[in-house]
């Protein structure tokens, strides 16, 4: 479980995140929803440690992530896995050798066993014979599977994803929901998913924090999104027409 | 001089947390044919061209008949020592190998790949840069070396070929009045060179921030604030060393 308190964090004066509270938990999709320039990249980036917040803290099972030594800061992190936004696969490396990068820098597995697991994390994610091709000559929703493996081959124990299916087709973008779903769910993993895609929400919104101009003003799963009573939550859902048919058909 | 200050301070950060000594022989090793190997085939031209022009234009402004002609073999060896072996080739290092490190570090900076790393456990500046800084230690040295050779051959081929100076006359000129301390010299400045290259291009393509266009003023940046380091630091060391 992860919670976060009271996270506060402003750049060269601009306050962009005010007292965010959040707690969420194992084995569900958590998903972090809302406009572009909201926050939302801020606060994944601070809950993972990209950034310091100005106030606050991240706990993850109880450890104090923010105002922890850098022993504890490294050895949460090594839990830790991230799908960025673009993939951010390593470009002068393989896909092999980007899935096996964190075994290298990690673990001391022996040889093979690293290249057993790279393969079977390759396969969870629906990718064969691809491991000696360049990023560079995948396409974009297989950078963002190999970016799934990568995230995983260490049994990390939480899953960060910033707009997994940005840049997709709504069927790959599905499909790519769906896997983070699954894997979350077969592996218990507490799993943070930052979107603006209505379409996730309603896929694999187990639980929802709505953040609007750095506040959080909504908290709840996608059952109950559709009949929330919060304006600027509704602005966004019904921004989009479908949305808007949807409801009123009931 | 703000930047300055940032600079000092992003070296320090090369050493703390550091990963397993293993790790980075193998990155220094990569890293040392990319930066070394990669600069062989400018460095070998230049230099030779190098040697030739001053082995021409020294005999092109000999005029007195006092002046024997062996001295055309003298000032090319001490030219190309003490300054056109180590800061000549800086200038064209910092031109290939500063724009290259600066763009690679600037275009992994913006698509996240930094961040990739700091998640996961690893100190990104150390495990990125340190490795370019040790090689390029390594390999420069060597590079003015072969510099400083090729240059001499070059102005020996060009001074026979045109015929100002015999080859006889053109090695007596080479040999007379050795003096081995500007070797040691040539080559500490090569050190130095190679360090605030390789440095100053990684700070300046490590903290990149923005898209494809700031890559691009990284690189440049990069190539203009070493072409400065070196001059400033050839000034530097010839005032400390002579
Ligand atoms: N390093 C930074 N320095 C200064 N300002 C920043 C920095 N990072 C983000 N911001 C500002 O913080 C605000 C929120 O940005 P953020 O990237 O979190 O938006 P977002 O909700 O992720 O939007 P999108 O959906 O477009 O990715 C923006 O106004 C941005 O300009
Ligand atoms: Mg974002």
């Amino acid at each position: 479980m992860i919670e976060i308190k009271n996270i506060n964090k402003s750049f060269d004066g601009k306050q962009v995140l005010f007292n965010i509270d959040g707690n969420f938990k194992p084995g569900q999709t958590n998903l972090i929803i809302g406009a572009s320039g909201t926050g939302k990249s801020v606060l994944l980036k601070t809950i993972v440690g990209l950034i310091e917040p100005d106030e606050g803290s991240v706990i993850f099972d109880g450890r104090n992530f923010t105002q922890g030594d850098r022993q504890l800061r490294t050895e949460i992190r090594q839990e830790i896995g991230m799908l960025f936004q673009g993939g951010a696969l390593f470009d002068s490396k393989n896909v092999e050798e980007n899935v096996r990068f964190p075994l290298d820098m990690l673990s001391n597995m022996p040889e093979d066993e690293k290249l057993d697991r790279v393969n079977f994390c390759l396969q969870r994610v629906g990718l064969e014979n691809v491991n000696l091709k360049m990023p560079s000559e995948i396409s974009g929703g297989m950078k963002k599977r190999v970016g799934i493996a990568r995230a995983i081959v260490n049994n990390s124990k939480y899953l960060f994803c910033d707009e997994p299916n940005s840049g997709l087709d709504p069927q790959t973008a599905i499909l790519i929901d769906h896997l983070i779903r699954e894997i979350t769910y077969e592996y218990n993993i507490t799993t943070i998913v930052v979107t603006h895609d209505m379409n996730s929400v309603i896929e694999i919104g187990d639980h929802i924090l709505f953040v609007f101009k750095g506040q959080n003003l909504w908290e709840g799963t996608k059952n109950d999104i559709l009949d929330a009573d919060v304006k600027e939550l509704k602005d966004f859902i019904y921004a989009n027409r479908l949305m808007l048919a949807l409801k009123e058909k009931g | 001089m703000r930047s300055i200050g940032k600079y000092f301070m992003f070296l320090r950060l090369l050493f703390v947390n550091r990963e397993s000594i293993r790790t980075y022989i193998r990155l220094i090793f990569d890293e040392s044919i990319k930066i070394g190997v990669n600069s062989v085939f400018i460095v070998v031209i230049i230099s030779v061209f190098i040697g030739a022009v001053t082995a021409i234009q020294t005999a092109y402004n000999l005029v007195s008949p006092l002046i024997k002609e062996y001295i055309i073999g003298t000032i090319v060896r001490d030219m190309t020592i003490i300054e056109l072996a180590p800061t000549i080739t800086a200038i064209v290092f910092a031109g290939k190998v500063g724009s290259n490190i600066a763009g690679e570090l600037g275009t992994m900076r913006i698509t996240e790949q930094v961040d990739a790393l700091e998640v996961m456990g690893v100190n990104s500046a150390s495990y990125l840069v340190l490795p370019k800084i040790i090689a390029s230690i390594i390999t420069y040295p060597m590079l003015v070396t072969l510099a400083g050779f090729l240059s001499i051959w070059g102005g020996y081929v060009a001074g026979t070929l045109t015929g100002v100076v015999t080859p006889e006359d053109y090695i007596y000129g080479i040999r007379i009045d050795f003096i081995e301390f500007n070797i040691v010299m040539a080559l500490i400045k090569a050190v130095v060179f190679a360090f605030l290259v390789s440095s100053i291009s990684s700070f300046q393509g490590y903290y990149t921030r923005g898209g494809a266009l700031e890559v691009g003023i990284a690189s440049t940046t990069a190539v203009t604030n070493s072409c400065i380091a070196i001059l400033l630091a050839d000034y530097l060391l010839a005032q400390l060393l002579v």
